[in-house]
């Protein structure tokens, strides 16, 4: 393994680098004859895949990594090959990648910056991991995305909502999936104006961290757009558990819609105590009161039981989708581990699939030139429709669902229903949008 | 006026929760001079007493219904409770409706056992030892509770909500003459509240009046004298460790529909409970219970618009500013004793 | 040497031989075995081992000496990374001006926050440290976010002014030219070994530290800490003002947190808010201990106990163990993968969790308790260095809440 990360800059700087006291003699020096970082040289190729295992979010982890191993199993020619065969490319064969059967590592992020980058690093250190995907919350995303731009690594971005994953933290070499905040708000609006009407009054309770506050920016910028006004927004602390104080206000304050900008155990503790203060069954304004919840997970909608019933909110997929890609997915997903793949899981599988595919058009693992097989990549088949991967940001474009809370779930699996599947154009934008504006995506990095 | 009023009873009932935990942590922490990092973990435990209790209510016999299909395409699997199949839908139905409330039953033999067991397999072997060896054994004892919920129940957050009649919220408002939609509070947590006030109540009395509690107390006070009477003090001692685990337990099991228990909820509730306990004073059970009901109320008020908007994150500190507060204007806390753990 | 006695420059001799062949030593294992996992011979993880040491040894002179525990130790580590990340953005990537911007920073918030907390004592102490602490991560987090780049992280962008970076410069963190995340590597017969830079200007450091605080252990002022610990009481009955050697231990611990946190944004030019929290001021508490309080080399060893499980175990999951496993028969192997899967990958936290409690109860005076037994058992054959230094092992506090 060499990880001598030289960029352009460093390669002039190598012979002071020698002569430096702390450098260590250079007959040691393995001769540096890979072109790019962990560059594949024997009959298999490693991908690191970096899940939350631990803490808040482990079980939405425990699904991305269930879904790693399936991608693994299809491309190595395992199994019923999923998504491959409704995948509009036809690259992969199912012989691996380029020939190499695909082996992996796992790691934790324990949801924290640090760790992640931790463990991000030890799989291109010691494992050679060539690239690294995973990951359940923006703030992890962004920091291991920026790992891997100076790495010289590929990062397949999982679940990361926030605007800035591909606003103003881009990376080139970095890629994203899954929707994101600003698609949220602008899926959700038209439906909100179709089930609630033109003339409401939002109250936004708001994580108080970057993703809460892109979302609520989304969020409030789509709704006023048609018609609602923001009565307020009020920041919680993460490390709020009982929201208890933050909803008696709203009752008062004037508001008939409450917009809860939260994820994970929040979202679940905030919605519960929303339901509690009866918010839902009183009349405000003439208008039943109602609640939002703008980014859904199905782990979420577990968690929080019936007190989503009718509860509007937005998914990158839903497993209830009735294309081929979705079908195939759900029956070899749900065939090896008994119950469907959640929407963490199916980011996870399509980066994966897309990755590997990308190499195998570019005919090379090199990180450059797999960014350049990936950027303005028009595909179909992986179950959101026809979907581009954009050159400017690096940021898939697809349709969005808009999901609620269904009212009477046959199974614990259907207890979220799609309202409508919101088509690709509403939810596009420039990439020079003041939402994403003051990133710079840089230049492909290849390290060594 | 009516924002002032809801945030006192936003603050009670936040009070309650801190104050019953911080009264069993101080019964081990402030009285047998124990740092108990696992209080935590009991409390989580308690919790998924309710979990565990409402699941055993709610064990189901599978049926196939082939009008339906699941995901996979194959026949739904129906489930029916045994519990509706042995006494009627209507019964059957009401018990598991109840659950949690009847968890309690289950949960104080099994809070008291696992205090028991903890107290003497291992806290007994820790009291002559440095602070710093009980606060590396009892964390390494939360993490392996928390680890074995976490293989049995998984991480996510498990709803179990509160019997049909609790649910829902009751228009305090109107009781006193406001108007409709004022002051509306929910059901469950004005139950909390009375529920930890009664918890509250029984230890204060069960020490204050019986001789056991007599005992307990000139043993907090001297243990040697108390042992040179010829007084067996370990044992009442292992009594009190059950009983703090209890208390700690029926907090648990009670907040279950107040949010939904997950894995880690008793680390979320760890440091808030020792800074609790410090602020009301080491070796003071009143001082415990005032300073979770002024912790309450006052991080209540500090999330309040008009405060927020003057001091921005004002309520992601408040507690800790509270806390800096008493401590240098009071040296040992609201109503602490002294020399108990001021080494 | 040095000014040192015998007993403790061999001890420094160890730790510098240690430090120097760590790349040999963390990675037993030929790149190819299936043992290879348990290698922790990769830059980053022996960058962190040696980090986390430096924290936990300035961690110990507060709380080996004079018995004070802190429990708001990692804001001072977030400071220092901060410090050093805004240096980056500001002017280059050169790590010097940051780490020692990082030891001020560091200091001045120690004064402070030191000056408030030791008005008292006990846990009274611990919980106001605590709460400064808590009070820094969360305004961190959120309402500092200008500042600290809140959830995210503080981190360099590219239009960020970097005044003295010029054309020919490296772009990551860097000592004079000296790039950190450079590496040599070493292949000999199935094995890998990589010598990188950051790793060795971190060992570097960290003998200067360890060095320093065994002088600080043998001084006067030392000696005075450690009657702060025995008994204050007394001490202030003889008419000295114990204070001010409190405060001077708490702000030089503070600084070597913060130097610590300046390495950690050298060797990885991020700072995150999340090391500020209170479970990062717990782990240096838990590493310390378990390495053996009071004992100097004591906490190097709990750092690298519990970093050492915290990245490799987490990463042992069911593919590697069947890996391991396979040469059995299916039964058996599956018999062995289901035993030990509870323990590793997602479940590491169990594993630490037991290790924290075995080890506290066979062994009461940490690691280093369990290193001088194994030495008593062998005899003294090696004499002197490398295990504890007895006589000057602190007496354990008495029972307190009498």
């Amino acid at each position: 393994m060499s990880n001598s990360n030289f960029t352009r800059r460093g390669v002039l700087k190598t012979g002071a680098i020698a002569g430096g006291s702390l450098a260590v003699p250079t007959i040691f020096t393995a001769g540096s004859a890979s072109a790019f970082t962990n560059e594949p040289t024997g009959s298999s190729v490693t991908l690191g895949f970096n899940v939350p295992q631990t803490g808040p979010y482990a079980e939405e982890g425990a699904d991305e990594l269930r879904a790693y191993q399936l991608a693994v199993e299809h491309l190595n020619g395992e199994g019923d090959g999923g998504m491959l065969n409704t995948f509009s490319s036809k690259a992969l064969k199912g012989n691996g990648i380029l020939g190499k059967k695909v082996e992996y590592v796992t790691g934790d992020t324990q949801t924290k910056s640090d760790a992640a980058r931790a463990s991000a690093k030890s799989m291109i250190e010691k494992d050679g991991a060539i690239m690294i995907t995973g990951g359940s919350s923006s703030g992890v995303a962004v920091a291991v995305q920026g790992l891997c731009q100076e790495a010289g690594v590929i990062f397949m971005a999982a679940l990361t909502h926030s605007n800035d994953t591909t606003g103003k933290d881009k990376k080139a070499n970095g890629f994203r999936h899954f929707f994101n905040a600003y698609m949220s708000g602008a899926a959700l609006a038209p439906v909100l104006k179709n089930a609630y009407g033109a003339e409401r009054r939002a109250y936004h309770l708001t994580a108080d961290y970057t993703w809460g506050w892109t979302q609520q920016e989304s969020v409030q910028a789509a709704t006023e757009a048609m018609g609602w006004q923001t009565v307020n927004n009020v920041l919680t602390p993460l490390a709020t558990t009982d929201f208890s104080s933050y909803i008696a206000p709203v009752l008062n304050s004037g508001a008939d819609v409450l917009v809860l900008n939260h994820y994970g155990g929040n979202m679940v503790n905030s919605l519960t105590n929303a339901v509690q203060f009866g918010l839902r069954d009183k009349m405000v304004n003439g208008k039943q009161f109602e609640i939002v919840v703008p980014l859904y997970s199905e782990l979420m909608a577990k968690g929080a039981g019936e007190n989503i019933k009718g509860v509007y909110g937005s998914m990158n997929w839903n497993w209830q989708l009735g294309d081929e890609g979705t079908k195939a997915f759900v029956q070899s997903f749900g065939q090896k581990y008994g119950f469907p793949p959640s929407n963490a899981a199916q980011t996870s599988y399509a980066q994966t699939l897309l990755y590997a595919d990308a190499v195998e058009r570019a005919g090379s693992f090199n990180p450059c030139a797999v960014v350049e097989a990936l950027e303005g990549f028009e595909f179909d088949g992986l179950g959101n429709g026809p979907t581009l991967y954009r050159a400017e940001d690096h940021q898939c474009f697809k349709d969005v669902l808009v999901m609620k809370g269904s009212d009477n779930p046959t199974s614990e699996y259907d207890t979220l229903e799609i309202v409508e599947v919101t088509p690709r154009a509403q939810v596009e934008y420039a990439p020079d949008h003041p939402m994403f504006a003051g990133g710079d995506l840089g230049t492909c990095n290849p390290g060594a | 006026m009516d924002a002032i009023l809801l945030q006192t009873l936003n603050g009670l009932d936040k009070g309650s929760a801190y104050a019953l935990i911080a009264l069993g942590l101080t019964l081990i922490f402030g009285t047998l001079g124990v740092v108990n990092f696992a209080h935590g973990a009991l409390f989580m435990i308690g919790a998924f007493c309710a979990v565990t209790f409402s699941r055993l209510f709610s064990l189901s016999y599978e049926t196939l219904d082939p009008t339906k299909k699941d995901f996979l395409g194959n026949p739904l699997k129906v489930k029916t409770p045994y519990l509706e199949g042995w006494f009627g839908p209507e019964l059957g139905g009401t018990l598991i409706d109840w659950a949690v409330p009847l968890s309690i039953i289950f949960a104080i033999p099994v809070m008291i056992f696992i205090g028991f067991a903890m107290e003497r397999g291992l806290i007994k072997h820790f009291y002559k030892r440095p602070h710093a060896d009980q606060i590396l054994v009892t964390f390494g004892l939360a993490i392996v509770l928390q680890e074995v919920v976490k293989y049995f129940f998984g991480a996510n957050p498990i709803p179990t909500p509160a019997p049909m009649a609790f649910r829902g919220s009751a228009d305090l408002g109107v009781l006193i003459g406001m108007d409709p939609n004022v002051v509306i509070y929910p059901v469950w947590r004005m139950v909390y509240f009375f529920f930890a006030a009664a918890i509250i109540g029984a230890v204060f009395s069960f020490l204050q009046f019986t001789t056991f509690g007599m005992v307990v107390r000139a043993g907090m006070a001297d243990r040697e004298t108390v042992g040179l009477l010829g007084i067996n003090i370990d044992r009442r001692f292992t009594i009190m460790f059950g009983i703090a685990a209890a208390v700690a337990g029926l907090a648990g099991v009670m907040y279950t529909p107040i949010n939904s228990p997950n894995y880690h909820m008793g680390m979320d509730f760890l440091v808030l409970s020792f800074v609790v306990v410090v602020v009301g004073g080491m070796g003071s059970l009143p001082g415990a219970v005032l300073a979770g009901f002024m912790l309450g109320i006052l991080e209540s008020f500090a999330s309040m618009n008009a405060i927020k908007s003057l001091i921005p994150g004002i309520d992601q500190i408040i507690i800790y500013v509270i806390a800096i507060v008493i401590l240098l204007t009071r040296p040992r806390g609201l109503m602490g004793r002294k020399g108990v753990m001021e080494d | 040497m040095f000014g040192l006695e015998k007993k403790d420059t061999s001890l420094l001799v160890i730790v510098a031989i240690l430090a120097l062949f760590a790349p040999f030593i963390l990675n037993p294992f030929p790149t190819e075995s299936g043992l290879a996992q348990f290698n922790a011979g990769y830059p980053d993880l022996m960058q962190r081992f040696v980090i986390f040491g430096i924290f936990a040894i300035g961690f110990n002179i507060l709380f080996g000496l004079t018995g004070y525990l802190s429990f708001g130790h990692a804001a001072f580590l977030g400071v220092g990374s901060y410090s050093v990340v805004w240096m980056y953005k500001l002017l280059d990537y050169n790590i010097l001006p940051g780490l020692v911007l990082a030891v001020i920073t560091a200091g001045i918030f120690a004064l402070l926050i030191g000056f408030v907390s030791l008005r008292r004592s006990g846990i009274y102490f611990s919980i106001l440290t605590l709460a400064f602490a808590q009070m820094s991560f969360n305004l961190a987090y959120s309402v500092l976010t200008p500042i600290t780049n809140g959830e995210t992280g503080l981190q360099v962008y590219n239009n960020d002014k970097q005044i003295l970076m010029s054309a020919g410069d490296p772009t990551s963190p860097h000592l004079f030219g000296i790039v950190m995340n450079k590496s040599a590597n070493l292949s000999i017969a199935g094995w890998d070994f990589t010598f990188n830079n950051g790793y060795y200007f971190c060992a570097v450091i960290l003998l200067i530290v360890f060095y320093l605080s065994i002088r600080i252990f043998r001084s006067p002022f030392g000696m005075m800490l450690r009657a702060v610990k025995t008994n204050q009481t007394r001490m202030n009955y003889t008419g000295l003002n114990s204070r001010p050697y409190t405060l001077a231990a708490f702000v030089i611990s503070g600084m070597y947190a913060g130097l610590a946190g300046g390495l950690m944004a050298a060797m990885d030019p991020l700072a995150g808010a999340e090391r500020m929290q209170w479970t990062a001021s717990g782990e240096v508490v838990l590493m310390t201990i378990l390495g053996g309080v009071g004992t100097l080399l004591g906490p190097v060893l709990g750092a690298g106990f519990i970093k050492y499980f915290e990245n490799i175990f987490s990463k042992i999951n069911d593919n590697v163990l069947h890996g391991w496993f396979s040469f059995l028969p299916d039964g058996l192997e599956n018999l062995l993968v289901g035993i030990i899967h509870p323990f590793v990958g997602k479940g590491w936290h169990l594993t630490l969790g037991l290790l924290f409690m075995l080890v506290v109860i066979f062994l009461p005076g940490g690691l280093m308790e369990g290193g001088q037994r194994i030495r008593e058992r062998f005899g003294k054959k090696k004499g002197g260095g490398g295990g504890k230094d007895a006589e000057h092992h602190p007496k354990e506090a008495p029972h307190v809440a009498e």
